[in-house]
């Protein structure tokens, strides 16, 4: 957790560690800033694969990947099997209510069964916070986490990253807003340690009922927190003044039924990102939605189709992104050197 | 030669906090009961007696835990009361109350009578079941408390259903105090707790798990209280875990209200962070240790603040007893994720080591942990249990305080393993059980020495 004072032990350190290539992707907590630039950079020549007219690469020939959703997903699902599919993979689709998970069959014994068939890869989706873990425990193959509960989505925030890079360059300094429902989004999670450790400050705003019982809004978060830095502001306009980047999260209608809104109505006219409130950000400030939006909800449809609006380059930056995660994982004898295992000193 | 019904146990350090002795001493058991305790009694007055040798040893009464689940009937295969009173004795325990939440629920004459016909069996220590509050533990209507303490229970709890309805708490209250036995009722909020798999806090927000705030206990510990000072009536309360239930607990005993409280060897020496799956460790990121769903208990694993404010409670007296909440369950219940996982610890056989790391850290007196291991839950019972003094049962537990040992749970006489400690090193150890004049366990711990 100290930081090594002295630049040659580490260094040392991260050579014997650069010589065992990462088999998981769980979260980016546990990446470098090292990595997580690699992992980009690999990206930005998977875009380029994706704008092919034939888009087809034989990369990763001969892998199986498995997708095993037990929630349901668009976006995420299909640009995990686009990504797979375009670099060459046999790529398996399977759900929890069309597999025997709806007959009972327990999770331990759903990926045994799956292993048994020597799959090179499970992409998976759970409700469960932890779930990709537990997985990763009990079998060979790479466990990529395509989000778990509401814990991590570490693809969503390193396609938020490449999407925000591409426009914006260099994170360092970045002031990125992200605004909803904390309490319950993975992705706001993965994203505020991803952008706060590319060097960009990250910036919180949300009803009180939509944040962990332990932060305080108009206080700044310690490091013991896991989210060290983070600014937790009352007001959504505090929080988008002087914003590069604006992200308003999901709001779903069973937060109103639980009782943490009085209504989406409500919650549209404080918190819900429309043009007055982008006005505030900086004249060049991106506008990320990470998907499904609920339009007249937590964003206006005006600005979400308006000029700031990244949205649909999101969509398209995943399956780049998807690719590299999968290549740099699978790929057979890929020594893409950054994307290791971790433990660097470069993280935080 | 030796006749079987006459035992001496020699030498040892006699630690009876219920008859104020703490010194070396020899216990002479005559006919499963204690004769009487000596200083130093000289070989030749042993005529007759089977010796064991207890010189650096502590002796203590047998411990008495009041919250135990036996599991049977019903889920044989987590714990029967065999495997059960088995880890008791493992654990030093000579008495174990069983919880009613077994199936068939203990709510009726008939299935406590058959707790307790085949506990005098199977079970190799004794058993006193706890009787239901209400019919099927479902909190919409009272169970035949009277028909249940005729039967031989010692208390009324609905184990980890609480009674939400503060109607049928009061009125179980008022009820019970026809046969005085007191109620246990499992403090939780559960619209509080908001389905909460662990406490809320720093480490549940890192680890995505949903957070139970330490109001869900206090709230509902708090109410318990005034309700028994109402009917003026015996509550116990179960498990106490946070600072907010210390606080109204000691202000209600303040008050005189007639309570009784328990805390658990897991909540006076784990904390939230255990949940990293580290040992109490905290790691840069979440790693594949994460999610330790042996860690999974109800109520949660709480803060350090917590954890220390729990000690302070029960070295002053607030907090009355320990007592286990021994929860065996099957590897399937823990072998899944953090949700799915059966919430519980298994406790007996590392209950007293565990603890003991308090009195080798200063933190609390050995008297004291004995006590609360002995005379007090005794004096709750109100049986003539807890203590070494003429013609009670020769319960004792022989204590070994400087062996170390490595938590195997491998080795658990309990049928289930599922335990955070696995690996853990724990000084002092319980080297013999004997109940009623009988050794019902042995063990033969390696002493290392130091340096």
């Amino acid at each position: 957790m100290a930081q090594p004072s002295t630049v040659s032990p580490s260094h040392l350190e991260q050579d014997t560690i650069a010589l065992q290539p990462r088999r998981h992707l769980l979260d980016v907590d546990d990446l470098s800033a090292s990595e997580i630039s690699n992992l980009l950079d690999t990206a930005e020549g998977m875009l380029e694969i994706t704008a092919r007219d034939i888009r087809k690469t034989p990369a990763l020939r001969g892998k199986t990947i498995i997708t095993m959703f037990f929630e349901n997903s668009t976006r995420t699902r299909v640009s995990f099997e686009q990504a797979g599919k375009i670099l060459g993979a046999d790529v398996i689709n399977i759900t929890a209510s069309a597999s025997s998970v709806s007959k009972g069959e327990s999770l331990l014994n759903t990926v045994k069964t799956l292993e048994a068939m020597q799959i090179d890869a499970l992409v998976v989706r759970h409700p469960h916070s932890g779930a990709p873990y537990f997985i990763s425990n009990h079998i060979d193959a790479s466990v990529i986490n395509a989000g778990d509960g509401t814990h991590a989505h570490p693809t969503q925030s390193i396609l938020d990253l490449f999407t925000v890079r591409a426009h914006l360059g260099n994170l360092s300094g970045k002031r990125i807003a992200i605004i909803g429902d904390i309490l319950y989004s993975r992705v706001a999670r993965s994203d505020i340690i991803a952008f706060q450790k590319m060097g960009a400050e990250v910036v919180v705003s949300c009803p009180n009922t939509l944040l962990p019982d332990e932060w305080e809004l108009g206080s700044i978060l310690a490091s013991e927190s896991g989210f060290g830095g983070l600014r937790l502001v009352k007001s959504v306009e505090e929080a988008v003044d002087g914003a590069d980047v604006v992200m308003p999260l999901r709001i779903q209608k069973e937060r109103q039924d639980a009782g943490h809104l009085p209504s989406l109505r409500e919650y549209s006219v404080r918190w819900g990102i429309n043009s007055q409130k982008m006005a505030l950000a900086n004249d060049s400030a991106l506008l990320l939605h990470p998907g499904p939006m609920n339009e007249g909800v937590e964003i206006s449809s005006e600005v979400a189709h308006g000029a700031q609006s990244v949205i649909e380059e999101q969509v398209r930056n995943g399956v780049a992104v998807r690719m590299a995660v999968l290549y740099t994982l699978c790929a057979p004898g890929n020594s893409v050197p950054a994307f290791q295992n971790g433990g660097s000193s470069e993280s935080n | 030669m030796v006749a079987r019904n006459k035992l001496a146990i020699t030498g040892g350090r006699v630690i009876d906090p219920g008859e104020e002795i703490d010194q070396i001493s020899d216990v002479l058991i005559s006919n499963g009961r204690i004769e009487k305790i000596t200083l130093r009694t000289g070989e030749s007055k042993l005529d007759g007696y089977e010796v064991i040798d207890a010189t650096g040893m502590i002796i203590s009464p047998g411990f008495i835990d009041l919250h135990t689940h036996l599991r049977d009937p019903g889920q044989e295969w987590k714990e029967t009361i065999t495997s059960g009173t088995h880890a008791a004795a493992s654990g030093g325990f000579t008495t174990v109350c069983a919880m009613p939440n077994t199936d068939p629920v203990q709510d009726s004459a008939g299935t406590v009578e058959d707790v307790i016909r085949r506990s005098a069996v199977d079970g190799i220590v004794r058993v006193l079941p706890i009787g239901a509050i209400s019919v099927g533990q479902r909190g919409k209507q009272l169970a035949p408390m009277g028909e249940l303490a005729d039967a031989g229970v010692i208390g009324f709890s609905d184990d980890g259903n609480p009674v939400e309805d503060a109607n049928l708490m009061r009125q179980a209250l008022a009820y019970s105090a026809e046969v005085g036995l007191p109620v246990i009722n499992h403090a939780e909020d559960k619209k509080i707790a908001g389905g909460g798999v662990m406490t809320a806090g720093l480490v549940a927000t890192r680890l995505g798990l949903a957070g139970a705030p330490n109001e869900a206990e206090t709230a509902m510990v708090a109410r318990d209280l005034y309700l028994a000072e109402l009917t003026e009536t015996r509550l116990h309360i179960p498990h106490i875990s946070t600072i907010g239930s210390i606080e109204v607990l000691r202000s209600a005993k303040d008050r005189g209200v007639d309570v009784t409280a328990e805390v658990t060897p897991h909540h006076l020496t784990l904390n939230e962070e255990w949940v990293f799956g580290l040992k109490g460790e905290v790691p840069s990121s979440v790693g594949l240790q994460s999610y330790d769903t042996n860690t999974r208990v109800n109520p949660p694993l709480r803060s350090k603040a917590d954890v220390r404010a729990l000690v302070d409670a029960l070295r002053e007296g607030v907090i009355d007893i320990i007592a286990t909440d021994h929860a065996p369950h099957a590897a399937t219940d823990k072998v899944c994720t953090y949700n799915e996982a059966a919430p519980g610890i298994n406790v007996l056989e590392t209950a007293f080591s565990s603890v003991f790391a308090l009195v080798n850290s200063k933190k609390i007196s050995l008297v004291r942990l004995i006590e609360s291991l002995t005379t007090r839950p005794a004096s709750i019972l109100g049986r003539d249990l807890g203590r070494l003094r003429k013609g009670f049962p020769a319960d004792i537990t022989l204590i070994h305080p400087s062996a170390l040992w490595v938590v195997d749970p491998s080795t658990f006489a309990s049928k289930s393993v599922n335990t955070p400690l696995a690996g853990v090193e724990l000084t002092g150890r319980i080297v013999r059980t004997i109940y009623q004049g009988k050794t019902v366990f042995q063990s033969q711990p390696e002493v290392r020495k130091n340096g």
